[in-house]
């Protein structure tokens, strides 16, 4: 039931924008009247209303820092 | 999002699981960790979570599946106005979970007129396109879902469609949990979507009562890994803390327009959990100045009792509440299975009994009984 999806904002027109998932799927009609987005930005779509602008850097950042705080784990590193 | 790959990065896995290890070892004791969302139970499933984790730690589905707590009360109302020939609108999940006797799909077979629909938006577009036709959306959800409800009932719905509202509110639901003296849950990863509404602050009173470690989490699977790491981290220095892993998402905050949109139309009150308990504070009511939209008050509809929740020896009110595993009920893929569902745990796809009869897991070895 909270399943949510995260898809690029292609255009938007008053509450609602049409918005890109990848992989070839795009939906119009979403609304986007609860966040405050702009074309290009991404945000997570929940039941056909998107429910919050998704932040890209911090999904690297936290990635990144997770690489790094692990990369003596007692694993072989791959690369 | 390519980003997103990598949280599905088998390397990292790798050392992520070494350092749970080493933690789990540090730590000398069983550790139960409860999750409180079927997207996560569906995560940890699906990617064999579990089979990376010590034998000292467990992480356990807790009251995390709208429609599984949604009250029989409530299915059999909308059975009954279903059959009393109104037109039904619902989610696909919904309308498959039994109320008293039956379900909604039940009720179609028989005649109904009840109609699966994707988005509350759908609900209001079938009833504006069919003036003539009386509706009726059946509105289950948590606070994800209840925002988009919000927003249309602020937006002049047409008066041809009313609301059968059962919104619960997870905060309150964790609360509960976290007091069970049966449970005895060390700690928490908490619902990502469901907080990415509320922000971290709608459990800051939670965890200053209960002092437990809280990550809120994503919904990948290194996200789950990362946030179990966490806890365990929290545990070994002592130090138990409100963190959040799922930074591209969840907030301090939360989403404030939603959590506006929300108050303008719903009033927290205590709600029933099917087979659980009144849960004070837990249920997103309608506002009185919106009880023209209100079904309760517009057909005369009794509120939530607690009689007649499950069929005989069903222990779904046990894996629910996140007291079993699903294998601990004796009809667990004997009498019960997804084919022919008898309790709402094993309807959803958010139920835990589905989502570990989906990945053929028939037995509870492995699991701490």
């Amino acid at each position: 039931m909270c399943l949510a999806f995260p898809g690029r904002v292609i255009t938007i027109d008053g509450d609602f924008a049409k918005v890109d998932f990848g992989e070839g799927t795009a939906r119009e009609g979403i609304n986007v009247s609860l966040v405050d987005v702009r074309p290009g930005q991404y945000v997570l779509v929940h039941a056909g209303y998107a429910i919050q602008v998704m932040d890209e850097k911090e999904a690297q950042k936290t990635l990144s820092y997770w690489r790094e705080i692990l990369a003596y784990e007692g694993v072989e590193t791959p690369r | 999002m390519s980003v997103l790959d990598g949280y599905r990065d088998p390397h990292l896995a790798k050392r992520l699981k070494a350092r749970i290890d080493r933690l789990s070892e540090a730590i000398g004791r069983d550790i139960l960790i409860m999750h409180v969302c079927g997207s996560h139970e569906w995560t940890i499933t699906h990617h064999g979570v579990r089979s990376l984790l010590p034998d000292t730690v467990e992480v356990r589905a807790g009251p995390g599946c709208p429609v599984c707590v949604t009250p029989a009360a409530d299915i059999d109302a909308a059975v009954n106005l279903a059959l009393e020939g109104k037109t039904i609108l619902t989610y696909g999940d919904m309308s498959r979970a039994k109320g008293s006797k039956k379900s909604l799909a039940e009720a179609k077979t028989l005649g109904a007129d009840v109609r699966i629909v994707y988005s509350v938006h759908d609900a209001v577009k079938i009833a504006k396109s069919r003036p003539d036709g009386e509706f009726m959306f059946f509105a289950v959800g948590f606070e994800t879902t209840a925002p988009a409800t919000a927003y249309e009932i602020l937006h002049r719905p047409p008066s041809n469609l009313r609301l059968l509202t059962s919104y619960r509110y997870v905060p309150s639901a964790v609360e509960a949990v976290s007091r069970s003296p049966d449970l005895r849950v060390d700690a928490f990863i908490n619902a990502g979507h469901a907080s990415t509404i509320t922000g971290m602050k709608a459990y800051k009173a939670c965890f200053d009562e209960c002092r437990k470690p809280m990550v809120f989490s994503g919904f990948e699977p290194l996200d789950v890994l990362i946030s179990v790491a966490m806890i365990l981290t929290q545990i070994r220095e002592e130090e138990p803390k409100m963190e959040n892993e799922y930074t591209r998402s969840v907030t301090w905050e939360g989403n404030v327009k939603a959590q506006e949109t929300m108050s303008k139309a719903f009033d927290l009150r205590e709600g029933y959990w099917r087979g659980v308990a009144m849960i004070p504070n837990s249920a997103l009511d309608l506002k009185p100045e919106f009880s023209h939209l209100d079904a309760r008050a517009h057909y005369g509809l009794s509120r939530s009792g607690e009689s007649a929740e499950f069929v005989k020896n069903a222990r779904c009110a046990d894996v629910i509440i996140g007291k079993i595993d699903p294998p601990e009920c004796p009809l667990y893929m004997k009498e019960c299975t997804p084919a022919s569902p008898l309790g709402p745990t094993m309807v959803s796809s958010e139920g835990t009994c589905k989502i570990w009869a989906d990945h053929r897991i028939v037995s509870a070895m492995g699991c701490r009984l």
